[in-house]
C-alpha cells in the first residue's frame, strides 16, 4: 500500500518539473491531462489506504495502478504502460482480491482495518516518497522529454536498453524473484509437512483406543472449511 | 477534419461489430446446438429459422426488473458488469482485419501485450460480481474465476510470446506481416495452448466451473437480474469473439489465405474466426466440465510445460534456420 501511495507521489513532482524547464504559464494538453490523471492516481492511492473497506480497498488499487498505466502512456512508454496493466491489474490485484475472498471479505467497513502503526506507516510513506521525489528531481533536472517526437518508449527501445545497458540488474532481479519462488515452496511445503504430521500423531494415538473416524478425517482438512464460516460470520 | 472523420468512422466500425459479431455467434450457438443435439432451436421468432430470437431476448431482458440485493455492496454490484464487457470492447480496436494500417482499429506497438492485459481486466467484473453479491454461491463463482485466471493466464501469455519471438515483434500488425504459411505447423502446439487458455479465461464449457450452473447456479452471476445480467452475456460472447480474433490473427495468419490476399483478405479473417467460433460452440456441445482439481491440473501440468516447449521450439528454429 505504501508503495502505491509513494508511487502515486513521486507523479505530481515528475509533472512539476517537466513544465519548469519550459515554464509553467504554457502547459501543453499532455502535460495538463499528466498532472489530472496524476491527482487522480494520487487520489485512488489515499483512498486505497484510508477506506475501511477492504475489498474497496483493492478496487482502489486498481484505479491507481491503471492511473499510473496512463501516465506512462502519456510519457510514450507504451510497452510499460501494458505491462503494468498486464502484471499488475491483471494479476497482482486479481491474486489480492483471491487471498481477500478466500479468507475475509466482509461487505461494509471491518472496524479492525484500522492498524495502530498508522502513524509509523505514514512517516514512512512520507520519508519513502520524499526520498524517491529528491532521487528523480536531482537526476533528471534539466532533462527534457520530446513527446511530439518519434515515441522514446517503443517496445524496440526499451527492449534494447533493457538488454543492452540495464542487463546485471535485470539478472539480479530474476535471481530475487528466483529466490522469492523457491522461498514460498519451501514454506508452503513446510506448513503442509507440519499439518500432516500433527494429523498422523493425533491419528496414531487415539486409534488402538478406537476413536471415531470422523475426528481424524475431519481434523486435517478443518482450515480450509474454516474460512467461509468465518466469512459468512463477518458478513 | 479529415482525421477526425477517420477516427470516427472507425470507432464506430468497431462499435457496430461489438454489438453485432457476439449476437451472431449467440444465435449461431443456439442453432448448431440445437443441430448437434437432434432439436431445431428457435424457428419462431422473425419468422426465417427464428433469426431473430436474441433481439426478442434482448427486449424480454430490457423489460426485467433491475434487482440488486439488499446485503449487496450497491456500487461495486452495479459497476461490475460494465468492468466485464468493455475490455473486450477495447481489445476489438487492436484487432487488425486485412492487410495495411487502414483495417486496424487503431494500430498498437505493443498490441500483443495490449490485448492480453485489456483482456485479463475482464475478469475483474466476475470477481467485482461474486463478491459484491453477498452469496455464498457467487463467492463460490468469484474465486473459481480468481483461481481459473491465475492458472491460464500464464500459458496464454507464454503461447503469445512465442509467436512474437518468430515474429520479432509485439505488434499484432507487424506479426501478420511477418507470418509465412509454414508457421502453421511450427506454432501449431502454441496455438491449441493459446485457443484452450483462451476457452478457460472465458469460462466457456467445459472450463466453466466457476459458473456452473448446475451446482452453482451460475457462479458470480447468481444474483443479477434483467438487463446487466444480459451485459454479462453479451461479454462472454463478445469474449468468444476475441478469441477467435485473437487467434486467427496470432496463429492462423489473419488476412492470409491461399488466394486473394490483397482485395479480400478480410474475408479470410472473419472465415478463419467463424470457424474457430463454430469450435469453441461444438466443444461446449462434446465436452463434460472439467473439475476444480483436474481444471488447474491440465493448466499448470499440461499447458505450462507444452507452451514453454513452443517456445523452446520457436528459439531454436529461430536461431538455427532463420
Amino acid at each position: 500500500m505504501t508503495l502505491a501511495a509513494t508511487a502515486a507521489g513521486l507523479v505530481p513532482g515528475t509533472a512539476h518539473l517537466a513544465a519548469e524547464s519550459r515554464g509553467f504559464l504554457s502547459p501543453t494538453g499532455v502535460e495538463i491531462a499528466f498532472l489530472l490523471v496524476g491527482l487522480v492516481t494520487l487520489g485512488a492511492a489515499v483512498v486505497t489506504v484510508t477506506t475501511r473497506q477492504l475489498v474497496h480497498a483493492a478496487l482502489w488499487l486498481v484505479v491507481a495502478l491503471g492511473g499510473l498505466a496512463v501516465e506512462y502512456l502519456l510519457l510514450t512508454a507504451e510497452f510499460i504502460a501494458w505491462v503494468q496493466v498486464l502484471i499488475y491489474v491483471g494479476s497482482v490485484v486479481v491474486l489480492l482480491l483471491f487471498g481477500l475472498m478466500l479468507t475475509r471479505a466482509p461487505i461494509g467497513p471491518s472496524p479492525d482495518a484500522d492498524s495502530g502503526n498508522r502513524w509509523a506507516a505514514l512517516a514512512v510513506a512520507v520519508a519513502s516518497a520524499a526520498a524517491l521525489v529528491w532521487v528523480v528531481v536531482d537526476a533528471f533536472r534539466a532533462t527534457w522529454m520530446d513527446l511530439e517526437g518519434a515515441p522514446s518508449g517503443t517496445t524496440e527501445v526499451t527492449g534494447a536498453s533493457l538488454f543492452q545497458h540495464w542487463v546485471l540488474p535485470f539478472e539480479a532481479l530474476s535471481v530475487l524473484l528466483l529466490a522469492a519462488l523457491v522461498g514460498a515452496i519451501v514454506l508452503s511445503r513446510k506448513a503442509k509437512a507440519a499439518s500432516r504430521a500433527g494429523a498422523g500423531a493425533r491419528e496414531g494415538a487415539p486409534s488402538p483406543a478406537g476413536a471415531s473416524p470422523a475426528g481424524t478425517a475431519g481434523e486435517p482438512t478443518q482450515p480450509d472449511t474454516e474460512s467461509p464460516a468465518d466469512k459468512e460470520g463477518d458478513r | 477534419m479529415n482525421d477526425v472523420l477517420d477516427v470516427t468512422l472507425r470507432l464506430l466500425l468497431v462499435f457496430v461489430v461489438f454489438l453485432t459479431f457476439p449476437l451472431i455467434v449467440g444465435q449461431t450457438e443456439h442453432k448448431v446446438m440445437a443441430h448437434m443435439q437432434g432439436r431445431v432451436g428457435p424457428m419462431y421468432a422473425g419468422g426465417f429459422h427464428g433469426w431473430a430470437q436474441l433481439i426478442a431476448d434482448g427486449v424480454k431482458f430490457a423489460q426485467k426488473e433491475d434487482v440488486v440485493p439488499a446485503g449487496a455492496d450497491r456500487r461495486v454490484f452495479q459497476l461490475a458488469p460494465a468492468v466485464a464487457l468493455l475490455p473486450y470492447l477495447l481489445v476489438l480496436l487492436a484487432i487488425p482485419i486485412g492487410p495495411g494500417e487502414g483495417a486496424v482499429g487503431q494500430v498498437l506497438d505493443a498490441g500483443v501485450f495490449f490485448v492480453l492485459a485489456v483482456m485479463g481486466v475482464g475478469v475483474l467484473g466476475s470477481l467485482m460480481a461474486g463478491w459484491a453479491s453477498a452469496n455464498k454461491f457467487s463467492l463460490l463463482g468469484g474465486l473459481r474465476t480468481a483461481a481459473q485466471l491465475l492458472a491460464y493466464e500464464l500459458p496464454m501469455l507464454l503461447a503469445a510470446a512465442s509467436v512474437a519471438m518468430a515474429a520479432g515483434t509485439v505488434s499484432l500488425t507487424g506479426i501478420l506481416d511477418a507470418f509465412e504459411w509454414w508457421w502453421l505447423p511450427w506454432q501449431i502446439t502454441g496455438a491449441l495452448v493459446f485457443f484452450i487458455a483462451g476457452l478457460a479465461e472465458l469460462q466457456r464449457p467445459p472450463f466453466d466451473m466457476p459458473v456452473a450452473d448446475s451446482e452453482i447456479i451460475f457462479g458470480a452471476y447468481t444474483e443479477y437480474t434483467g438487463l446487466r445480467f444480459a451485459l454479462f452475456l453479451l461479454a462472454e460472447y463478445a469474449g468468444i469473439v476475441v478469441l477467435c480474433g485473437l487467434t486467427t490473427v496470432l496463429f492462423l495468419g489473419g488476412w492470409h489465405g491461399p488466394w486473394g490476399a490483397d482485395g479480400l483478405g478480410w474475408v479470410w479473417t472473419l472465415l478463419k474466426t467463424a470457424v474457430l467460433a463454430f469450435i469453441v460452440i461444438w466443444l461446449r456441445v462434446t465436452y463434460p466440465r472439467l473439475r476444480e482439481d483436474q481444471l488447474q491440473k491440465f493448466s499448470w501440468t499440461l499447458l505450462v510445460p507444452l507452451a514453454l516447449a513452443q517456445i523452446a521450439l520457436t528459439g531454436i528454429v529461430k536461431v538455427v534456420f532463420l
